[in-house]
């Protein structure tokens, strides 16, 4: 293992972050602030309660889920797109480093992003309403998974990209759709049931839900069924990178 | 000598069906400097490439430092530094992040003290805080050869180093690789400039339409292809060669003002005396006389006309 290309890659990734401080922690802070502003406070002080709690923590779980899923993709994503569109990427590939290695670096950079952006707005979120995690450890589980998945998830976009258009088209025409029709600002159960049944063929509903039931212990589907949804999701992008890789698909002619 | 790269029967066909390397055989000797000629679109970037490992081989096999490339390529790698065509950074990282960055991709500890080393080597330690976007083309080529550099490679792939260099920097440079050679690095690149192969390489290498034409120490290369003639200016116009010296293969030149003697540099009779002597006994006086051997350059162009 060449553990000395892991931890250039992942410095020089994350050293990225703090150059463009505000725009990869304060944006998405305050775009989140602003839904609390709007959801929790004017619109959900005149809500009723959801499965017990109130209007405005219930939103919590699904605005970070929401933040963490764009950011994982986009951060992971013009990681690795940003050395193919430049050229630099001849280094990468004529470097002694492994796939997984590669991997690792940008993916971990990329996730350690999005996680630290989460607990951000956690702690924001706090400011605002008040609520407690039921299940913490569970909260952090969840956490680490999701934004390793959807990093691994950037990391494919990012080599299928052929253009900045393509990098932006799935998170903007995909994912954000997905994560606001998945929950994020409603219980399942407030919709027809007919809009039921179709929901539950939304992937992110699975990662909202059990984000939700590790904070206040309730959920509108099974958490088992979440959790193995989500393997499947990390194990499919695995399988992706791995194919990517071997056959040197837009990386290597 | 002992080869440090070794390719055996390397062949390269893109998905687009152009085949850009037909079974390639070379061996290149450790401590060298090597240079790769041929006409633009001959292979001679698919060829690095592939040592390299930004581009799959398709058939063959290359050994580097005695690694395969495919199967024991974090050895084959670690040997190689490469500088490639394209001027490209990343633009926002300052020299000194960049230059770190390689060192640790190649798997080095860190080594802040040799870094600092290199750059003031390449003119780059007063811009090591400067981010890239900030600095000249030419500062720029250097911070890609601090990067190819910064691992310190035993092998260092040139992929035409000097195209759009000012002078001073290709001063600097060539005064380089002469250090890198002086340490045993090898050193192979490609170049437009064949002066500076010319000047610069032990050993020539000529690609054309993905075939090595030719490999030859540059010496018994110029020797053996170059030749020599002998101008003569003389003192009366001849209207022609007069037949007692038809021998000699005589050009007339600028309207009977000139002859021009071609020779073979190979041959240990010149003829050169025997000629002058013939001028002398035929009447004919000349007020100059100029010798000159054919360039790398010229050599090159009839090489690769020839086959055409």
């Amino acid at each position: 293992m060449n553990l000395q290309a892991v931890r250039a890659i992942y410095l020089f990734e994350l050293a990225r972050t703090w150059r463009t401080l505000l725009q990869s922690i304060a944006t998405p802070v305050i775009s989140t602030s602003l839904y609390f502003v709007v959801f929790g406070s004017a619109i959900g002080s005149s809500m009723t309660e959801v499965h017990g709690v109130s209007y405005g923590a219930f939103i919590v779980p699904g605005l970070i889920m929401l933040a963490l899923l764009t950011e994982s993709i986009s951060n992971a994503s013009f990681g690795i797109y940003m050395p193919r569109y430049s050229g630099t990427i001849y280094e990468l590939l004529s470097a002694p480093v492994s796939p997984l290695e590669i991997v690792i670096g940008y993916v971990g950079a990329a996730a350690t992003k999005s996680i630290i952006l989460g607990l951000v707005i956690l702690i924001t979120a706090r400011l605002f309403v008040d609520f407690e995690i039921l299940h913490p450890l569970w909260m952090l589980a969840l956490l680490l998974l999701t934004a390793f998945s959807f990093s691994l998830f950037g990391f494919i976009i990012g080599i299928w990209a052929d253009g900045w258009e393509k990098l932006q088209v799935v998170p903007a025409l995909i994912v954000t759709p997905l994560a606001f029709l998945g929950g994020s600002f409603y219980s399942i159960s407030m919709l027809p049931p007919l809009w039921q049944t179709i929901t539950l063929f939304n992937p992110v509903v699975y990662l909202i839900n059990a984000f939700r039931w590790s904070f206040f212990g309730v959920a509108d589907v099974d958490v088992g069924v979440s959790l193995a949804m989500m393997a499947g999701f990390l194990t499919i992008c695995l399988g992706v990178v791995s194919w990517m890789f071997r056959s040197g698909y837009r990386l290597k002619n | 000598m002992e080869s440090v790269i070794s390719i055996q029967q390397l062949s390269k066909t893109y998905a687009s069906g152009h085949s850009a390397l037909r079974e390639i055989n070379l061996e290149i000797r450790r401590g060298e400097i090597f240079a790769l000629l041929g006409p633009n679109g001959a292979g001679k970037t698919t060829l690095i490439s592939i040592v390299c490992g930004i581009v799959n081989p398709g058939s063959g096999q290359v050994l580097v430092a005695g690694h395969d490339i495919v199967r024991d390529y974090r050895a084959s790698r670690s040997e190689i530094g490469l500088v490639p065509q394209e001027l490209v950074n990343d633009v926002f990282e300052t020299v000194w992040a960049t230059v770190r960055f390689s060192r640790g991709l190649f798997g080095k500890k860190p080594d802040p003290a040799y870094l600092e080393q290199l750059l003031k080597d390449l003119s780059l330690w007063d811009k090591r805080d400067a981010k890239l976007i900030e600095l000249s083309g030419g500062m720029k080529r250097r911070v890609m050869i601090a990067k190819a550099l910064s691992h310190e490679p035993s092998i260092l792939f040139l992929d035409e180093p000097t195209a759009g260099v000012d002078v001073e920097l290709r001063r600097d440079m060539w005064a380089m690789v002469r250090r890198l050679r002086e340490r045993g690095v090898t050193i192979i690149l490609t170049t437009h400039y064949i002066e500076e192969a010319e000047e610069m390489a032990d050993r020539i290498g000529v690609i054309r339409q993905g075939q090595l034409i030719l490999v030859e120490d540059k010496h018994t290369l110029m020797q053996r292809l170059g030749r020599k003639e002998l101008l003569l200016q003389l003192k009366q116009p001849l209207a022609a060669v007069p037949a007692s010296l038809a021998a000699y293969q005589l050009e007339l030149l600028d309207d009977g003002h000139a002859l021009r003697y071609a020779y073979d540099t190979q041959q240990e009779q010149t003829g050169i005396a025997e000629l002058l002597a013939a001028l002398a006994s035929a009447g004919i006086e000349f007020k100059d006389l100029k010798s000159s051997e054919s360039s790398l350059e010229e050599i090159f162009v009839n090489l690769v006309r020839n086959r055409a």
